[in-house]
């Protein structure tokens, strides 16, 4: 929308701003839902500043004639009630050279940090508008005024007001007064290029955060046990399942911690029930240890870590992807596993359910890689395609009096061995993080434990994964190679790539262990060097392939840490250098 | 399922267990056996459940379903099976290191939780396994290559802390008293909620002077208290030889509803669908 000239705007992006409890978040998810049933495509994220309750908000929306996975490298419209403390965004909200900044006159001028890059200034009464309306608050008033300038049909505003506020009928009246007394003042702004009209309607998509997705595919998965402890910013996707699991027959548990947390799960899951648990960076730390339970003992376990930055506390309501290193290697010993990263906010139903239906079959820990932006992103999605088959592990059968004694940890030629449920007959036997032999019994002979390596080793390496190891994107001799969150901007940056003739294509990787080296040597068959894309200080990505692929093509590496996502301008800055270098 | 022709034999399985000679937790394994016989319990019902030490190692010496987990969290996992299959019989084992030391966040919460489950530790106030270190409840002067001088620390009250915490039941038994620890798991398992069964185990090799403990324990001396006050009244004053159920309370236990479906995943996608 940046260009004038444009009588219409084919992707606009706006960041509503203001102090806590100004109604910031309200406003933002209103305005999304607004431009959803009105049938746009859209996307937002949010930032807060460190208070729990209180601090400065900002609601980042992106809205399109069709999909997006990503922002911006630059905003047209930044629309505050106050601005308090609002500078803090600066560094998340850039502003166009053509953007607008749009305050309310009783507050003063904008912090420079928005305006230095030319971007128009605007002031209106918002205030004085709201308390022209009893009960009337600004954030309504900017919402409505938002909504002018975008186009937005006045019905699609209504709509989401009432949706949100039809329960409080106190709150609602003086509410749709303010959205209309900003529609109207609008009108004295200067013009400000509309949304192009919206590629058909809603039906058929959907409106869902990552974190939801990923809880609704554990759900499609078979999951019926979650055990989990609070942390940002996977508490939302808990507090999702915590009543979802309960209406399909399931239960969550809050533990004491995150040792518990995994420890229940996989007591849950030896019980026969697939089991789950949620957390970040901090607390799969924790569960290091008794992931190695699950690979040793061979119970089905998934973990999602919704990633933040990190080390330690780090950034908990800011995205990186640092906990590649310690997903792959974390686990002490030679301890095979899954490792899957969802690579969008719709993916993240189908990867987490696919993980599920992995970690049942292969009778081993999954490890989900989504992280705080994929999770607390809220999106307009084209309705998700039907995920992996549902769970199926492979169950032992009760065996008679006389039957040779039951083998859990049979070794079998696909390394895989009927696991009996409690309360069958004749299976009984003691699952062990102790070495074992084929019984189940300690043992601490070299010949068990290699043979018990080999097993459990062998399942996973032997094991088809099909076509959903990776996205396979585009032509031509160059690639780049991604996972997770990066896939977004990526896909945008390499169409724009493509638009000026730069043929460029997108590998994003949704399987990260067991390493796919074969599969992933021949995507790149043709390609004569690779970049690769990630969101971490150190390359973890970059290392992971150097060391677990051996890959015929050179690797360069465009990285960052974490708290400001890639956008698409930056990407396609980098590959274009890259690729005449 | 009840089936009165099962034996204490039934429950044990036929390997060997590491335990020295004389080991106190032998005395555990037979009493859990007779206690499963007396209640009637099928062996596949039964999910034994432990962490690490001398006497974690007890599931794989029963008939039942076991676990064998890693170090301080077997009532973790236990919580989480219990949850999960609520028609099982779910018993915990281990010793103080894994139960009051590493696991001692979980013991806190698991009497909190109330999951109906019975939490046997087999108290030998040493670490075994790794061959005589000192744990919460060892004396503070009790000598050691770790702690040459002894810990300078007091014992710890598992029974104490359990009251406090919530535990619905809470006995203490003896190995040397096989048929009466027996009676008091049997008690353990029928009374509804987290119901706590201290076992006083003599680690023969690292404390051989807890072989007196014959002499000391006093049999029946503990007897249920009409509420919390009196039982922390008792437990206060009690020198760790007094046997018997010190209290058995009417918390509802933590059960949440488990396998009632009223819808399917795929209903749920309506609320995301525009």
């Amino acid at each position: 929308m940046t260009n004038p000239s444009n009588s219409a705007a084919t992707s606009v992006a706006i960041a509503l701003a203001g102090s806590g409890g100004a109604g910031i978040m309200t406003a933002g998810n209103m305005l999304l839902e607004a431009a959803a049933s009105a049938g746009y495509y859209a996307l937002m994220t949010r930032s807060s500043g460190p208070q729990i309750r209180g601090g400065e908000a900002a609601a980042m929306l992106r809205i399109a004639t069709h999909p997006v996975e990503c922002m911006p490298a630059g905003f047209d419209l930044l629309a505050a009630v106050d601005w308090e403390n609002v500078h803090r965004f600066g560094a998340e909200i850039p502003l166009g050279a053509g953007g607008l900044v749009l305050g309310d006159e009783a507050e003063g001028a904008p912090p420079a940090v928005f305006t230095a890059s030319g971007a128009a200034i605007a002031a209106l009464p918002l205030a004085a508008i709201a308390r022209g309306i009893p009960g009337g608050r600004p954030n309504m008033v900017l919402l409505g005024l938002v909504g002018a300038l975008l186009g937005l049909p006045e019905d699609a505003m209504h709509e989401a007001v009432s949706r949100t506020l039809g329960k409080r009928p106190a709150a609602l009246e003086p509410s749709l007064a303010a959205l209309a007394a900003g529609r109207s003042a609008a009108g004295s702004l200067q013009p400000f290029t509309p949304l192009a009209p919206p590629p058909g309607s809603a039906a058929g998509r959907w409106l869902i955060t990552g974190n939801e997705a990923a809880g609704l595919g554990a759900l499609q998965g078979g999951v019926r046990f979650v055990a989990a402890y609070p942390i940002t910013p996977a508490t939302e996707m808990l507090e999702w399942l915590s009543p979802s699991l309960e209406s399909v027959g399931g239960v969550l548990v809050q533990a004491e911690d995150e040792l518990a947390s995994i420890n229940m799960a996989i007591g849950a899951s030896y019980g026969g029930v697939p089991s789950l648990t949620a957390t970040s960076g901090p607390g799969l730390a924790l569960m290091l240890e008794s992931l190695g339970l699950a690979v040793a003992s061979e119970t089905p376990i998934v973990v999602v870590d919704i990633m933040r930055v990190g080390p330690s506390t780090g950034i908990p309501t800011k995205s990186e992807q640092g906990d590649l290193d310690i997903a792959l290697h974390g686990l002490h010993g030679d301890a095979p596993h899954l490792v899957l990263a969802p690579n969008g906010v719709g993916d993240a139903l189908a990867t987490t359910q696919w993980a599920v239906t992995l970690a049942e079959s292969l009778q081993c820990p999954a490890i989900v890689l989504s992280d705080q932006f994929l999770g607390q992103a809220r999106a307009v999605i084209d309705r998700p395609a039907a995920g992996a088959s549902p769970a199926a592990r492979d169950v032992a059968a009760a065996a008679a009096e006389g039957d040779a004694p039951y083998r859990r940890y049979a070794l079998t030629d696909s390394g895989i061995s009927p696991m009996a449920i409690p309360g069958t007959a004749g299976v009984t036997y003691t699952a062990d993080g102790l070495e074992h032999g084929e019984r189940g019994t300690p043992s601490s002979q070299f010949t068990d434990h290699a043979a018990q390596l080999d097993k459990r080793l062998r399942k996973l390496a032997d094991h088809d994964y099909g076509e959903r190891w990776a996205d396979l994107e585009g032509e031509g001799d160059l690639a780049v190679i991604t996972f997770g969150s990066c896939t977004g901007p990526l896909r945008e940056a390499l169409a724009l790539a493509y638009e000026r003739g730069l043929a460029v294509r997108l590998v994003s990787l949704r399987l990260l262990a067991p390493a796919q080296p074969a599969r992933l040597a021949a995507a790149l068959a043709g390609v004569r060097k690779a970049l690769v894309l990630e969101q971490n200080h150190s390359g973890q990505l970059l290392r992971h392939l150097k060391s677990s692929f051996d890959l015929p093509v050179p690797l360069a590496s465009l990285r960052k840490p974490g708290g400001q996502q890639f956008n698409a301008a930056e990407i396609l800055r980098h590959v274009v250098e890259w690729s005449a270098a | 399922m009840i089936d009165m022709t099962l034996t204490p034999a039934h429950y044990k399985s036929d390997v060997k267990p590491v335990w020295c000679p004389g080991c106190g937790d032998f005395g555990v394994l037979n009493a859990l056996a007779k206690a499963l016989a007396k209640l009637a319990l099928r062996p596949e019902d039964v999910a034994v459940v432990s962490g690490i030490g001398c006497s974690s190692r007890i599931p794989a010496y029963t008939s039942a379903y076991g676990f064998h987990g890693v170090h301080g969290r077997a009532l973790a996992v236990g919580t989480g099976l219990k949850v999960a299959r609520p028609d099982l019989t779910v018993v915990v084992t281990g010793g103080d290191g894994d139960g009051y030391s590493i696991g001692g966040n979980h013991f806190l919460h698991a009497c909190r939780r109330n999951v109906d489950l019975t939490y046997i530790v087999m108290d030998n106030r040493v670490y075994g396994m790794t061959k005589g270190q000192p744990s919460p409840t060892t004396e503070a002067d009790w000598t050691s290559k770790l702690m040459p001088q002894g810990t300078g620390l007091g014992e710890i009250k598992p029974m104490a802390i359990a009251l406090a915490a919530g535990a619905n039941f809470i006995a203490r038994g003896f190995t040397g008293d096989p048929n009466g620890l027996a009676d008091l798991i049997v008690s353990a398992v029928e009374h509804p909620g987290f119901s706590f069964v201290e076992v006083l185990s003599p680690c023969v090799t690292f404390r051989p002077e807890q072989r007196e403990w014959k002499k000391m324990v006093r049999g029946h001396a503990l007897a249920p208290a009409a509420d919390s006050v009196e039982a922390a009244t008792r437990i206060f004053a009690d020198d760790g030889m007094n046997l018997g159920v010190l209290y058995a309370g009417t918390r509802r236990p933590f059960a949440p509803p488990i396998g009632r479906a009223q819808r399917t995943p795929t209903d749920l996608e309506r609320r995301f669908a525009l």
